[in-house]
């Protein structure tokens, strides 16, 4: 058991630093397998290096995003392992 | 952009209030200027900063309800944690503490949104729930609750006595405990980790199509959650909160 693994509840704080929605109850569909979920329920890595959300379903990496503390705040966000994502 | 973007920022609560829950947890009760209200289930960060500018933060769920106008956190001391020590030992009535949020809206619940609700907690883990029980509580609603409480003693069962109160005026919130590492003399009920034969007897049947929030240690969420869709439930409808290894 990876004992970073979370639910992708757990990314809530670092991704509510760069969406003005709640992203985690939008849906999210996984480019590599199609399965589209809340990104609450899928699942959440999260580390000192950064915080990976991972399809449920395949593992596949939907949302990466690193933080830079020092210096000026800065943030990459990566969300290539995602079709689409579905907004209320 | 029609609306000002929600931003997620930083500030400071006063704490009103501690009171010791059991040996190893205390409530800490919070007001915070300018707070929106919270959605029972959701969380805020909290933040310490040492004077040498060092900080640590952590994530504690809301225990209150909404409708109390104040924020309540369950404080859980781990010996080697860097923030818990101070949270349940140092903070006063009166000290300010920082902090943002709520956070988080997947793992939450609203009155409207109905059940029946199937509650599964391990130890600390009670604290969302508890804000779930509480809400449905002051909203008046009677959507039927079932709680499945698993935890190590009785002494260490947390807010034993206000759940026995909700659960003797209120036939629709049923109470179960298990204590895994030792019983009170004559103790009737369950004595062991939860299990799929103890989820089988407790749960509402995927029939009944509950909604199932499940929190605390990850070996025990994994388990559960595993089990109730096992069981047949409808895996979108069993939401889940593992507790981070960072705790403390």
């Amino acid at each position: 058991m990876d004992e970073n693994r979370l639910d992708g509840n757990a990314a809530a704080e670092v991704l509510a630093e760069i969406f003005t929605f709640e992203i985690t109850t939008a849906r999210a569909a996984c480019v590599r397998c199609g399965a589209a979920g809340e990104v609450g329920a899928q699942m959440a890595y999260v580390s000192e290096i950064g915080t990976v959300v991972r399809c449920a379903a395949c593992d596949n990496a939907l949302i990466r995003v690193v933080r830079q503390d020092d210096g000026p705040q800065r943030y990459w966000l990566d969300l290539k392992g995602i079709e689409y994502l579905q907004l209320e | 952009m029609a609306d000002a973007p929600r931003k997620l920022a930083w500030r400071i609560g006063e704490i009103v209030e501690t009171s010791p829950e059991t040996p190893r947890t205390k409530s800490v009760c919070l007001e915070i200027p300018g707070w929106d209200g919270h959605r029972a289930g959701q969380h805020v960060d909290i933040r310490l900063t040492a004077e040498d500018g060092y900080q640590a933060q952590r994530s504690y769920s809301i225990a209150s309800a909404p409708e109390n106008g104040r924020v309540e956190l369950l404080i859980e001391r781990l010996d080697d944690g860097e923030v818990s020590p101070y949270l349940t030992e140092e903070l006063r009535a009166g000290d300010g503490l920082e902090l943002r949020g709520p956070i988080g809206g997947w793992f939450a619940w609203d009155a409207r949104e109905g059940g029946p609700l199937l509650l599964v907690a391990g130890g600390s883990g009670i604290a969302p729930l508890m804000a779930i029980i509480r809400h449905r509580q002051a909203a008046g609603n009677e959507v039927p609750v079932r709680l499945l409480f698993s935890s190590r003693s009785y002494e260490e069962v947390i807010f034993r006595e206000e759940l026995e109160s909700l659960a003797a005026g209120d036939e629709t919130l049923e109470i179960t405990h298990t204590l895994t590492r030792s019983a009170p003399p004559g103790w009737q009920g369950y004595d062991r980790r939860i299990d799929e034969e103890m989820i089988g007897e407790v749960a509402f049947s995927p029939d009944e199509w509950p909604l199932a929030f499940v929190c605390g240690p990850t070996p025990l969420v994994e388990a559960v959650a595993t089990t109730l869709v096992g069981l047949g439930h409808e895996p979108a409808r069993v939401k889940t909160e593992r507790f981070g290894p960072t705790g403390g």
